[in-house]
């Protein structure tokens, strides 16, 4: 074998590992493609500006996800994204979709829950690439949350009677508010770092969330995500 | 001298505070309590301020309905502006409402406050 073969050898090999390694340049097209098409112009994936107005929550449309790799679990990402279901029962900003009866508020029922449904190819693609989005990683850094567990009975009093989480959000098909997303499915959706994260400091996560702080201390917001994580869809 | 002093002195404060004031505005746009009550208070306390806001009837206490001029009429804006801030233990009251002093700066809790005189009292 000359030098020149040599060479030849090892300049396949190259070309082969580089093959390997970076994803098609068609298949990379096609994610951002998605991306700016199906998922832009409702969801935010870059950060917004520090001292972004209070109106600009009006204007959103759907969850930012420019820290989707801070918080949700890969697998729901591709599994929802392939069959995608609501997690806010009265919507993304239920402002929108309340009805005032004149003897109180209820949920303009004609309304459809709507989001692109995208192939297990094109979701297992997409959520690689929302995994990327991780601009508030110095907060996942931050947070001290250990996995535990809380006596259920304890985690459910917790929930609905001392911390008044149900108000907005249910922890079970039959219990709680409407306003909040869904946590019965929490476990299934969200890094237990994540919720503990922003069940502390919703408002550094986004400014203009509708989260209240609920002045808790880590050790009782810790008790909260084991409780959420222990129950089951 | 030393009354000439004072009067600089007193002058350029009152100048420094003046200034200050105006200062205000020029931050931001002032603070809407309107759009602020859609976003933060009609999901529990409803679009019209009667208390049956979409979530409830899931909640064992029932909202303060803000249109009911004898009770609202019984709290000072002082009492307010403290139950929005920090929530309702701060006046013993429940623990369903929550603290918005980290969401809400102090201007936004005033025009809060503000509107809630509008609501209960302004019909």
């Amino acid at each position: 074998m000359n030098v020149t073969n040599l060479a030849s050898i090892a300049s396949a090999l190259v070309a082969a590992a580089a093959l390997v390694t970076a994803a098609p340049p068609h298949a990379f097209a096609d994610v951002e493609s998605i991306l700016q098409s199906q998922c832009a112009s409702c969801h935010a994936l870059q950060a917004p500006a520090n001292n972004i107005a209070k109106n600009e929550r009006l204007s959103r449309m759907a969850p930012p996800l420019h820290f989707a790799g801070n918080k949700y679990n890969r697998d729901w990402l591709v599994s929802w994204l392939s069959n995608p279901s609501p997690i806010h029962p009265a919507g993304y900003y239920p402002q929108r979709h309340i009805i005032n009866t004149g003897d109180g508020d209820t949920l303009d029922t004609d309304v459809r829950f709507a989001h692109p449904t995208l192939s297990t190819e094109e979701a297992d693609a997409v959520a690689t690439a929302l995994m990327l989005l991780k601009s508030k990683s110095a907060l996942i850094e931050a947070d001290t949350y250990q996995s535990g567990t809380v006596a259920m009975r304890m985690g459910v009093m917790d929930f609905r009677r001392f911390k008044g989480c149900d108000a907005c959000h249910q922890d079970s098909t039959t219990s709680g508010g409407l306003s909040g997303p869904l946590l019965y499915n929490a476990a299934q959706r969200l890094q237990a770092a994540y919720l503990s994260s922003f069940i502390l400091n919703p408002v550094a996560w986004d400014p203009n969330t509708v989260m209240p702080v609920l002045e808790m201390n880590e050790p009782a917001v810790h008790k909260l995500v084991h409780y959420l994580l222990m129950l089951e869809e | 001298m030393r009354n000439q002093l004072k009067n600089v002195v007193r002058v350029t404060g009152i100048g420094a505070l003046a200034f200050l004031a105006n200062l205000g505005p020029a931050f931001g746009a002032e603070a809407d309590g309107a759009l602020l009550y859609d976003m933060y208070c009609v999901q529990c306390h409803g679009t019209q301020g009667n208390g049956k806001g979409i979530n409830a009837s899931h909640i064992n206490v029932q909202p303060r309905s803000h249109i009911d001029k004898g009770e609202m009429s019984a709290r000072s804006d002082a009492e307010l502006f403290k139950v929005i801030a920090e929530g309702g233990p701060a006046i013993n009251k429940s623990v369903l409402m929550p603290a918005w002093r980290h969401n809400l700066n102090e201007s936004e809790i005033e025009a809060l406050v503000a509107h809630l005189r509008k609501l209960c009292c302004e019909n």
